[in-house]
């Protein structure tokens, strides 16, 4: 025991005063490498680190904590689609700023750089590919791209992609991520909820079915809309869907939440989802439910 | 009367002319000369306010406590109204309210509208106009009863958005008014949605798609409150004036983007300040636009509906 400490501490031992008991740090001293970004992935959810290839290998699913990571349209359609071959659709559609919104930062500079940052040009991407030999429209949502925000364009995109499942007679998914609306749209994000909707009944007029996957995490107008209209409503663990957020829920209510509020185990619970599938599974699990419906 | 602090010059006229009548009383002299005058000047001071709002101004008056709610309007509007409780599921939601009435003895119609509370004992059991999702739930109900027997649907949209609360998400607020949604879409009977307040996001439009969709001129229709977007956007709440102009939320502007179908002008001086005239406006526009609606066949009808949302969105396409 180090000299000059009082004596209240005594009775600790000297294992205590050096574990580390904050939550998340597991790897010891001694296990710490040094490497170049970009080659590792630190879960957000245990904190543990594994190597990229590792974590793309497994779905981007945390081998150790089971954590689903958040992950955009590409990467789902990389391991949906049989060998990861799928045609993008509908990818000229781009979102402008029709209404000059300007907060901290005008809407036009915002579109520029989440472009830039997220290497995305919106945050809707469309694909057709097979999945085990059967053929599905996929409309995903990019959580890079504004927070997955609802916009004009996500809109369109689902619109689009309906008709082109009606027009080739396919089954349609949409994998939502989305913190809702795009303010910056303003009404026209709004009516987005009435768009894909009225879309929506299209498809189900066609006979056709939709599969709406949430993923975390999907609230506000997309769960108030497309999100919670599939004829299967299905989530990947843990993810955080509802209608408002925790945070405003909170402060309106004025007390803490309960443990799991909100959470795809939470709305399975209470009636609002068909099941809940691992990442792992979730190709296989498609191909089978396509297959009821033929 | 209540006036908001850009009503001012006008409440100071008034208090004038009462004051001047008072005196004449007393003092037995004619002063309707004097009244005559000032009235005028009521008018015009009225007028120059009236046709300057900005639309944080518009935002107020959509809020005025005076301004008249559903259920003042079913009052005036039509006859024989028979109010229809619950969802058949949970409970009877205060916050929607809806039924049968008569327009003119004539025609049936299924009302429904947001209701909020006239004081502060029935601001609580209202909700504040905020629905749960039972509350969306009756909606539905009402309107598919409407259907069943070929009435048309009328709804008043006049909420500061869906409720945000524990049980509301427990019973699934976003299912409720996305189901709204979709239903609504493809009802055979005509529907005519207007906002007679605040038309605030989802929870305005779980009510709110219909073969007509109008605002009554001081009212507003938005993906967010001015307050929230600041909030949000701003960090602060200080910022609701700037958010409400960025908005872009009055009845002038959502008519422009072709958001809506168009404007039920007000009398000037506004729904707070004449509600009998208010009223009497909306019952004409209804007697007027439902037998046209119901002359349009009922495919063409909800083909129109599921263009015109469809139609909703702006982008650029790239070659």
């Amino acid at each position: 025991m180090p000299n000059g400490l009082p004596k209240t501490t005594k009775t600790m031992s000297s294992s205590t005063w050096f574990k580390r008991i904050k939550q998340g740090i597991l790897t010891s001293t001694k296990e710490k490498k040094d490497v170049p970004d970009g080659l590792w992935f630190r879960c957000p959810g245990c904190k543990k680190t594994s190597t990229i290839d590792e974590i793309r290998d497994s779905f981007w699913v945390c081998p150790s904590c089971n954590h689903h990571n958040r992950i955009d349209a590409e990467e789902y359609f990389e391991f949906l689609y049989d060998e990861g071959v799928y045609e993008l659709l509908f990818d000229n559609i781009v979102s402008k700023d029709k209404l000059g919104f300007v907060d901290l930062k005008k809407y036009k500079d915002r579109l520029v750089d989440a472009k830039k940052t997220s290497g995305l040009k919106d945050a809707m991407t469309v694909a057709v590919g097979e999945i085990n030999g059967k053929k599905l429209v996929t409309a995903a949502m990019n959580f890079k791209f504004i927070g997955g925000s609802m916009g004009s364009v996500v809109g369109e995109k689902i619109a689009r992609g309906i008709d082109y499942s009606i027009a080739h007679k396919l089954p349609f998914m949409i994998i939502s991520k989305s913190g809702g609306a795009r303010m910056m749209e303003s009404a026209f994000s709004l009516m987005q909820m009435a768009k894909t909707s009225a879309k929506l009944t299209q498809l189900a007029k066609a006979k056709l079915p939709y599969i709406s996957l949430m993923t975390d995490p999907t609230t506000g107008g997309v769960t108030a809309s497309y999100a919670m209209l599939g004829d299967l409503n299905i989530a990947e663990p843990g993810a955080l869907i509802g209608f408002a957020g925790p945070r405003v829920i909170k402060e309106t209510i004025k007390k803490d939440l309960p443990e799991g509020f909100q959470t795809a185990e939470f709305l399975l619970e209470h009636g609002f989802l068909d099941f809940i599938v691992n990442r792992k599974e979730l190709k296989q699990k498609l191909s089978d439910l396509i297959g009821y419906f033929e | 009367m209540q006036y908001l602090d850009f009503e001012k010059p006008l409440e100071t006229l008034i208090l004038e002319i009462e004051k001047i009548k008072e005196v004449g009383e007393k003092t037995k002299v004619d002063v309707s000369s004097a009244v005559k005058e000032l009235n005028k000047k009521v008018d015009k001071t009225r007028k120059e306010i009236y046709s300057n709002l900005n639309d944080w101004q518009t935002v107020q008056l959509s809020r005025h406590p005076e301004r008249p709610y559903t259920n003042y309007y079913i009052s005036r509007v039509f006859s024989k109204y028979q109010e229809l409780h619950g969802d058949r599921n949970v409970k009877d939601d205060k916050a929607i309210v809806g039924g049968f009435a008569s327009l003119n003895d004539e025609q049936t119609v299924m009302v429904i509208g947001h209701q909020k509370g006239v004081n502060t004992k029935m601001r609580q059991l209202r909700n504040f106009g905020m629905a749960n999702p039972e509350g969306y739930r009756k909606a539905l109900r009402l309107m598919k009863l409407a259907e069943k027997f070929n009435k048309p649907i009328v709804t008043f949209i006049d909420t500061p958005g869906a409720f945000p609360g524990l049980e509301a998400e427990e019973r699934g607020q976003g299912e409720a008014i996305a189901r709204n949604l979709f239903e609504m879409i493809n009802l055979k009977v005509p529907v005519i949605c207007i906002i007679i307040g605040e038309g605030a996001s989802g929870g305005a439009l779980g009510i709110g798609i219909g073969d007509r969709v109008m605002m009554l001129e001081n009212t507003w229709y938005s993906v967010i409150s001015p307050e929230s977007c600041s909030s949000i956007l701003w960090r602060t709440w200080d910022f609701k004036e700037k958010a409400a102009e960025q908005l872009k939320l009055t009845s002038k502007h959502m008519n422009a983007f072709g958001l809506i179908d168009g404007i039920i002008a007000e009398p000037i001086g506004g729904a707070h300040a004449f509600p009998t005239e208010t009223a009497a406006i909306i019952k004409k526009y209804l007697e007027k636009t439902i037998p046209e609606l119901f002359a349009i066949d009922v495919e063409t009808r909800i083909e129109q509906r599921i263009e015109k949302f469809s139609a909703m969105g702006f982008y650029d396409e790239t070659k």
